[in-house]
């Protein structure tokens, strides 16, 4: 294939050339050109390899439809692995790398598997690497394996996803599509046209014909500029409907002009897919070189591009509608060598070159470029051989399908035209011209003029007939369906990037891979970049002989979203890096951040991990601030802790179901640590419930958990429990809550300016802090004496740097969560989800009293009931006394004592180093693991190769009887 | 994608709410007088038809609320809703 540029014609501005690199090499194309007819015209006949055997592969296709032409690509500060050359669009300092090959495209080390051909058959890797396991050939495998490469950086920035409604939404902007979003533009309606390709008009700057007696394509452009100036309308140029979902949302992949990926949701009333059809090869022995390219994209490069994509041409069809494309290549100069077409009477008077009936292209030769082609008649018979540079091949057109499928609609076997064609549909759409089989111009002008104005008026909206399109008929398409070469050793190619060949299918079939979606895996047919776009129908063609079935009866595989290669970036749209999940800051952040406190994400939050001093690393920082709350007093940020307030005549009785302790006979004033279970019996959260009033409690679920806790509360509220009076809110970001433990906690809260007299341990009371709004709750996560002190979240700040202050002389100082994860660990207080987990029950945890007393049903009650909640060997709460000085870390397993072999018996869940204490403690999860703690077992705790002795012991070192949070 | 009304909000995507699966199950207790099995059964066990689907849907970034909807499973029509409480209109044809 040596491809020229013409002197005139395409939609290119010959005036404005760009220059560009590609594998190294710099190269001129003009605006208007892709990277693929850039290429073309500059003679460059190879533009990628295959996957499997590293092929030589030139361009078959001129859009969406190329299976083969991968680039990885720089441009504009974006990159971008496996772009299609076909679709990228030639911009200035566009810089393209060829994939899959080493260390050239045009001569590949890799393609020595090509040789060994026989070797690698369909399924070669469920054959060859089972033994002794995947595992042992992964590595290997992966690296030989892919295409482009990504660069590790995060991709292009993209633009915000948009969500839009419309009445009509039509896909596709060719011949069917303009003629419908024009009628259905006519009245009120709101109208979307979306099309793939920059400019409006489909196949028709590829068609001689007149619309209204104007050119085709000057048509086309005057109705797309109609339609622009109409408000009621939105053109969508550059944008691949990539999806079909329920209730006709279609999801739409917009490449704006400055190279930015957008992607739409659009929730439309009526759909007209006009999405048209795409060529399809023919079979028939080597008929993979490059130089073998479609006829409708020879066509196109011409038409579009001015670029000729070979000088001597061989035409190959099984159908009337190459002949046009001959006739245009022969008009642009090229010589047409015979048109070899496998119908025993073409019937076609008018060809510009000889016609070569009732035979098939039996042989090709040329390695990175065709030269001569064998042409044999069907029935056997003298060959004969052409000399050409490229093959211009029709083997009839597949209507686009794909989101006509994926709405659901199926699809019937259409005799007359050899493919498959929308048949029932399902949801709100309706197929249109090509897309449905329709491929004479005038024929698809009313197709989609007559849908147009169906859909603007099922929507309600009166249409105004702008008067139906018009255009000569066209030359009869008259397929005979050819499916391939039988008889030949030669290979004949069906999916051109992952070498998928006759022998592969019909092997697959002897191997009872003989269903359609079986074959797809097990050869990999249609797994390409191309989705199956070229090779689907002829595979299922050849399995359908190879197994005596009718094409029909193979049926297709499964049309799945995306219908082309979309973005991850695109997916993404803004929400990833900051913009991914919002960041929830403290009420008092900044006071935080002005003690240098180093931050972490905790559970959503961020949160104070410490407050490092000068000189002082962060290990060094913790220590010192774990420490620190068991000698003097210290301050912790607790705001984030969940606060929801729950209140109605009825909230006591509410609360006594949702809750897992007793609620109703929490007198006001008082605070009670509770589980929340869910209905399997499961611990959910814990957190401690205050009785404000008679109807007004407070409830403080884990940080991270408050949200779950809220939604379980009002689902049961709302579903089970609709007749009692009770409101459930969530008032965590209202509150700034500050916590001061310590023994000398008392003298600090001496000093507050408040009304509050703090109660005992485990109460709290209202009135007002610092002269305004307050609360004083007497509870404790350290196990030292505590105070939390809640305002109005505005307040939290000053509330803060006050304790501070108040608290100097007392030695107080601030501490973060990884200083309060050491102190609740050391008194044994659990946290949800880490010392527990999906099967945690109550009395794992050593909790029985309220399953016990309880006189009244709660959530989850039933399931405790089970023999499950009894068996004696149940992972519970233990502390581990470990020998050593270096804490276990979290997940060791737990060796069962003195058994046979090395059987885990639970895990621990919590570890560190206590700096109190000088030594380190473990929270673990143990079976029987209470027995175990009264016989005082040793036990050895395992990871990661090494094995260190612990004592199983009661889950509290710290002041076990709790004299100090009484203190 | 469905397209859900509310019953408080109207339609909205389905990305809003939140599927909670069947609607309509009975809550089994006192919790002595049940068996595990018919325990189990009101734990795990549901219709899970083809055809015409009770469920609950929570309008979770909306007002919040549950509500009920029948659907059908094969068409994903949405074929009524109606508010918790209420009992599931009669004549729910596919």
């Amino acid at each position: 294939m040596t491809g020229q540029r013409l002197e005139s014609g395409g939609t290119i501005r010959r005036d404005r050339p760009i220059a560009f690199r590609f594998d190294g090499a710099t190269f001129t194309g003009f605006e208007g050109d892709t990277l693929a007819s850039a290429l073309l015209a500059s003679g460059v006949s190879v533009m990628g390899r295959s996957f499997r055997y590293h092929r030589p592969r030139g361009l078959w296709g001129a859009w969406t439809e190329e299976p083969a032409a991968l680039v990885d690509l720089s441009v504009g500060g974006r990159y971008e692995p496996n772009a299609r050359a076909t679709l990228v669009p030639l911009e200035p300092e566009l810089e393209a790398t060829s994939v899959n090959r080493w260390p050239g495209l045009r001569f590949d080390l890799g393609a020595f598997v090509d040789v060994l051909h026989p070797l690698f058959p369909a399924g070669f890797y469920y054959k060859t690497f089972m033994k002794p396991g995947w595992a042992t050939w992964e590595e290997s495998v992966r690296a030989r394996a892919g295409l482009g490469r990504v660069n590790g950086e995060a991709g292009a920035p993209t633009r915000t996803a948009r969500t839009a409604h419309c009445d009509v939404l039509v896909i596709g902007g060719g011949p069917a599509g303009l003629a419908a979003a024009r009628a259905a533009a006519g009245g009120e309606a709101r109208v979307m046209l979306v099309d793939d390709r920059p400019a409006f008009g489909g196949s028709l700057p590829l068609d001689a014909a007149t619309i209204d007696g104007h050119n085709a394509e000057a048509w086309a452009a005057a109705v797309a500029a109609d339609l622009a100036t109409r408000p009621m309308v939105t053109l969508l140029p550059r944008t691949t409907a990539i999806g079909y979902f329920d209730h006709d949302l279609v999801a739409l992949a917009e490449r704006r002009p400055d190279g930015r990926e957008r992607l739409w949701r659009v929730r439309a009333r009526r759909v007209v897919l006009a999405t048209g059809a795409i060529e399809r090869p023919l079979v028939f022995p080597d008929n993979d070189r490059p130089g073998i390219m479609a006829a409708s994209a020879a066509l196109g490069y011409v038409w579009r591009h001015g670029v000729l994509p070979g000088a001597d041409i061989v035409v190959v069809t099984n159908n009337g509608g190459a002949y046009q494309a001959a006739r245009a290549l022969a008009a642009a100069g090229a010589r047409i060598k015979a048109i070899v077409d496998t119908r025993a009477t073409p019937g076609v008077v008018d060809a510009v070159a000889e016609v070569i009936p009732g035979s098939i292209v039996t042989r090709t030769q040329g390695r990175l470029g065709i030269h001569h082609v064998e042409v044999a008649p069907l029935g056997g018979g003298r060959a004969r051989t052409l000399a050409c540079d490229l093959v211009a091949v029709s083997g009839g057109w597949n209507p686009s399908v794909h989101l006509f499928s994926q709405s659901g609609g199926k699809l019937r076997w259409d005799e007359a035209i050899a493919a498959f064609v929308p048949d029932r549909s399902v949801q709100n759409e309706q197929s249109v011209g090509a897309a449905r089989g329709v491929f004479d111009l005038a024929a698809c002008l009313e197709d989609g003029h007559v849908a147009g104005l169906a859909a603007a008026a099922a929507t309600g909206h009166a249409a105004r007939d702008p008067g139906m399109p018009r255009a000569q008929e066209g030359a009869p398409y008259r397929i005979e369906p050819f499916w391939f070469v039988p008889g030949t050793r030669r290979r004949q190619w069906i999916d051109r990037l992952n070498d998928v060949t006759v022998a592969d299918v019909r092997l697959a079939a002897r191997e009872n891979f003989a269903s359609v979606e079986h074959l797809k895996r097990y050869t990999t047919l249609g797994m390409g970049t191309d989705q199956g776009k070229t090779s689907n129908v002829n595979g299922l063609a050849v399995l359908a002989a190879a197994t005596g079935r009718a094409i029909p009866d193979v049926g297709t595989t499964t049309f799945r979203p995306p219908t082309t290669p979309t973005s991850f970036a695109a997916f993404t749209a803004l929400r990833r890096c900051a913009l991914h999940a919002p960041t929830r800051r403290l009420p008092a952040h900044h006071a935080h951040a002005r003690l240098g406190a180093v931050f972490d994400e905790y559970g959503g939050w961020q949160r104070p991990a410490c407050y490092p001093r000068a000189g002082e690393d962060r290990a060094a920082a913790i220590r010192r601030e774990a420490a620190h709350p068991r000698r003097a007093v210290g301050l912790f940020d607790a705001s984030s802790l969940g606060k929801v307030e729950v209140t109605g005549p009825d909230a006591a009785r509410f609360l006594d179901l949702m809750i897992y302790n007793a609620i109703g006979n929490l007198a006001p004033g008082r605070v009670r640590y509770a589980l929340m279970l869910n209905e399997n019996g499961k611990v959910f959260d814990d957190g401690v419930v205050a009785r404000l009033g008679p109807e007004r409690f407070l409830l403080s679920p884990s940080s991270s958990h408050t949200a779950g806790v809220v939604a379980a509360l009002e689902e049961w509220r709302q579903c089970e429990y609709l007749d009692m009076k009770v409101r459930v809110e969530d008032v965590t970001a209202a509150w700034g809550t500050v916590a001061v433990t310590g023994p000398r906690a008392h003298a600090v809260l001496d000093k507050l300016e408040t009304d509050i007299v703090p109660g005992p341990h485990m109460s709290v009371a209202e009135g007002t802090v610092l002269g305004a709004l307050g609360r004083i709750a007497r509870v404790s996560y350290t196990g030292e004496a505590g105070f939390e002190i809640s305002v109005p979240a505005g307040r939290a700040d000053a509330l803060w740097d006050h304790l501070l202050a108040l608290g100097e002389d007392e030695g107080i100082a601030p501490f973060g969560l990884e200083a309060l994860m050491i102190l609740r660990m050391e008194k044994g207080y659990i946290l949800i989800g880490i010392d527990t987990d999906g099967n945690t029950e109550p009395q794992d945890l050593g909790m029985t009293g309220p399953l016990r007393a309880k006189t009244v049903d709660f959530v989850g009650r039933r399931s405790l009931l089970r023999p499950d909640s009894r068996r004696t060997d149940r992972l519970e709460l233990v502390g581990l006394a470990v020998e050593g000085a270096e804490p276990i870390p979290g997940g060791a397993h737990v060796l069962a004592p003195g058994g046979r072999g090395e059987r885990s018996i639970g895990h621990v869940s919590s570890s560190a180093f206590s700096p109190s204490l000088g030594r380190p403690v473990a929270l673990a999860m143990v079976e029987g693991g209470r027995a175990r703690q009264t016989a005082g077992e040793r036990v050895a705790v395992f990871s990661r190769g090494t094995r260190v002795m612990a004592r199983i012991v009661a889950p509290a070192f710290v002041d076990p009887e709790g004299a100090r949070l009484r203190d | 994608m469905l397209l859900i009304a509310c019953p408080f909000c109207g339609p909205r995507d389905e990305t809003e709410f939140r599927c909670g699966g069947e609607s309509h199950i009975a809550r089994p207790g006192p919790a002595e007088t049940v068996s595990d099995e018919r325990w189990g059964d009101y734990l795990f066990n549901r219709a899970n038809p083809k055809g015409v689907h009770l469920e609950r849907w929570l309008h979770g970034h909306g007002c919040g609320q549950w509500f009920n909807v029948a659907r059908d499973t094969v068409s994903h029509r949405v074929l009524a809703v109606y508010r918790m409480g209420d009992p599931p209109p009669k004549d729910l044809t596919p």
